[in-house]
């Protein structure tokens, strides 16, 4: 597992290819014709949702996990974010964390249930234990596992009984994506982050404009982008219908991973280094589309419909059904569900929620950003705050570095970390007609609770939220 | 997963001419908490189908019994959003077969097949020319034949072909599934593993 076959890796020709061809080719054990590759999954990331039902599978077939050092088990979807020391009270949830520790011990799969120190949100953990690494293929049976797409890995979301497939056999079966490359240029501008970035193109390209399709970022706004910023564009990349996407691994990817505790080292490190250098788009390699958007013309975001690509910048009005693409019917439901209407401002509207955390926007950088806004504020007196680390490490990180006492005196509690209510498995429910202001990645109906209403938006437009109690411009406070 | 063979499958459809149906929608979070795979039918679509108090709504299309069938024909972009396969399973636990649309999200897509659900891409005309009819006489009926790749109005014969690779079509047909073919190639992955670096 540790000597680099780079012979494998390098092309033979002079063809200019694509990262993603790169990654993917290199990974292909056999070509179905008017079929699906034969996929090869480096690393495989498991956690209680989705599993248990493909460890009955491989039961009633009497099947083994071939390389169950391929895979790495951690508890997030379902788990409480407060008193994680006492027993799950809820009975259904109780009995999935014991399955996916109960079958990771039973196939020796390493597993990061509640109370271990490692223990996180699976998109956050990976990466930061380093575990996920450039030129890999990675999945898992959870749609933001294209967030590890950061690294320059291919990776995405599979369903339970494609994890049966990588337990069983390492591999998957899938017709290799189209190729589209999203450029984003020149100099965001002030209180712009990596979430409205991917909020934009989203809102540009739609809810469903990049089904069947693998996309490339590139462009300077991506180059000068942190891990964390990286990773949060990566994430929301199934917002708009792609499998994943992924981002040419750099010096900042490399200073990222070196010294975590899985990546490699010493010798190994050298020559793992030599290969992340050629994954990078050669030029001439041709996409299948292309887009390009300017820097400048990107403000702080915010959602006001149902899907990921109802969003518009802060400052403008709700669109017309006439502006958008889906049907007159659909963009009607969707506004009677928010309770809002064509036209008008979405600052000035009340908020009931904030959520700080998901595998979206719970790294520390997203928690720094936060309390850039609210030190020396006070939380508004009638917003509920839910703040959740993505991980036990980047708890210690807030706690480390002064964070927690900003938030303390703000009047915010900090959580423990999972998924919380991103999805709303556990106890963390926006109640019905609530408007949340949530840094996480789905605003669909019922999403954070039945019939709550969610605003997908910043760590910063969270943050001015939740001390005025409004959607603000979070430009006005910096 | 064991599940029935598909050919040819006559039925009356159930429409529901919503755009970007998630899998939320299709599922909520709230109900992936089994550890089993039966069962997700109840719970199909929950937050439109029920109320709070857990009556059924009257107004959503599976609790009006004129409509039934074991086709599912939605709007564009259908199963968008999370991969839970639970989705599937509760459309085909509920007693669906086949789900029609203009658009389908990919991972919705795949999961289907690979529980024995066939998805039909139909363009945007025959899918509203589908919506028409069932509007006009709810038990108008659609033939789905998948050895000839169509989809056909019956009382009208206006018929159109859809797109499945050969190999899940192969699969779809004998009741096969991904694991048993890659089981049948475990020496090849062995020894492409082996040459891995990582």
């Amino acid at each position: 597992m540790d000597v680099v076959n780079t012979s494998k890796f390098i092309k033979m020709n002079n063809k200019p290819s694509t990262l993603f061809d790169k990654v993917w080719d290199s990974h292909v054990v056999r070509k179905i014709e008017d079929g699906p590759d034969v996929f090869f999954i480096d690393r495989h990331f498991i956690h209680e949702v989705t599993s248990p039902v493909a460890f009955l599978g491989l039961e009633s077939r009497g099947l083994k996990v071939i390389y169950p050092e391929r895979t790495f088990a951690t508890a997030d979807h379902n788990t409480p974010t407060i008193n994680q020391h006492l027993p799950v009270v809820d009975a259904l949830s109780a009995k999935q964390l014991k399955a996916l520790e109960e079958n990771s011990k039973k196939y020796g799969i390493s597993h990061w249930g509640l109370g271990n120190p490692k223990n996180g949100i699976v998109h956050v953990v990976g990466p930061e234990n380093g575990i996920t690494l450039p030129g890999m293929t990675i999945v898992c049976g959870d749609s933001h596992t294209s967030t590890h797409g950061a690294f320059g890995a291919i990776a995405f979301g599979i369903g339970t009984s494609e994890v049966e497939m990588v337990l069983s056999s390492q591999c998957i079966m899938q017709p290799k994506p189209l190729k589209m490359r999203i450029n984003v240029n020149g100099k965001l501008g002030k209180g712009v982050t990596p979430k409205d970035v991917i909020l934009y193109i989203i809102a540009k390209i739609s809810a469903s404009g990049a089904t069947g399709y693998f996309v490339e970022y590139a462009g300077d706004v991506f180059e000068k982008m942190t891990m964390e910023g990286r990773m949060t564009v990566c994430n929301m990349s199934i917002e708009m219908g792609a499998r994943g996407g992924m981002i040419a691994p750099d010096e900042t990817t490399f200073n990222y991973i070196k010294g975590r505790e899985k990546a490699p080292k010493g010798a190994d490190w050298d020559k793992q280094l030599a290969y992340w250098k050629t994954l990078k788009t050669d030029a001439g390699a041709t996409f299948d589309k292309e887009y390009t958007y300017d820097a400048a013309d990107i403000e702080p975001m915010i959602t006001f419909g149902t899907n990921p690509g109802m969003g518009i910048g802060i400052s403008k009005l709700i669109p017309t059904a006439k502006e958008v693409s889906d049907g007159a019917a659909t963009y009607e439901k969707s506004l009677n569900y928010m309770g809002f209407a064509e036209n008008e401002k979405m600052i000035g509207k009340k908020v009931d929620y904030v959520f700080v955390g998901s595998c979206t926007n719970g790294r520390i950088e997203d928690f720094r950003a936060f309390a850039s806004i609210i030190k020396g504020r006070k939380k508004a007196e009638h917003v509920t705050a839910w703040i959740v680390p993505g991980s036990h490490i980047v708890r210690k990180q807030i706690q480390d570095e002064g964070i927690l006492d900003i938030l303390t005196a703000a009047g915010f509690q900090l959580r423990e970390p999972g998924c919380s209510a991103c999805l709303a498995m556990n106890d963390d429910k926006i109640p019905a007609g609530k408007y949340a202001v949530s840094t996480s990645n789905r605003n669909f109906e019922g999403r954070q609770g039945p019939g709550a209403r969610t605003l997908l938006a910043s760590p910063l437009v969270a943050a001015a939220a939740a001390v005025t109690g409004y959607v603000t411009d979070p430009r006005d406070l910096i | 997963m064991a599940y029935d063979k598909f050919t040819i499958l006559k039925s009356t459809a159930v429409p529901l001419p919503i755009e970007n149906v998630d899998t939320d929608q299709i599922i909520p979070a709230r109900f992936l908490k089994a550890t089993k795979r039966e069962g997700f039918g109840d719970n199909l679509f929950r937050d439109w189908r029920y109320n709070n108090d857990n009556t059924p709504k009257k107004d959503f299309v599976l609790n009006n019994p004129i409509y039934s069938g074991k086709i599912l024909v939605g709007g564009k972009n259908f199963g968008s959003g999370s991969s839970r396969e639970h989705a599937a399973w509760a459309v085909y636990d509920y007693g669906f077969r086949c789900v029609v649309s203009s658009f389908f999200a990919d991972i919705f897509k795949n999961n289907s097949i690979n529980v024995g659900i066939l998805p039909v891409q139909v363009s945007p005309q025959f899918l509203h020319k589908i919506f028409t009819a069932i509007e006009k006489d709810p038990k108008a009926e659609l033939e789905v034949n998948l050895p000839d790749q169509t989809i056909t109005l019956v009382a009208t014969g206006e018929k159109e072909s859809f797109d499945i690779n050969g190999y899940k079509k192969h699969n779809l047909m004998n009741g096969f599934d991904d694991i048993d073919y890659l089981q049948s190639m475990k020496g090849e992955i062995k020894s492409f593993a082996e040459s891995r670096a990582f």
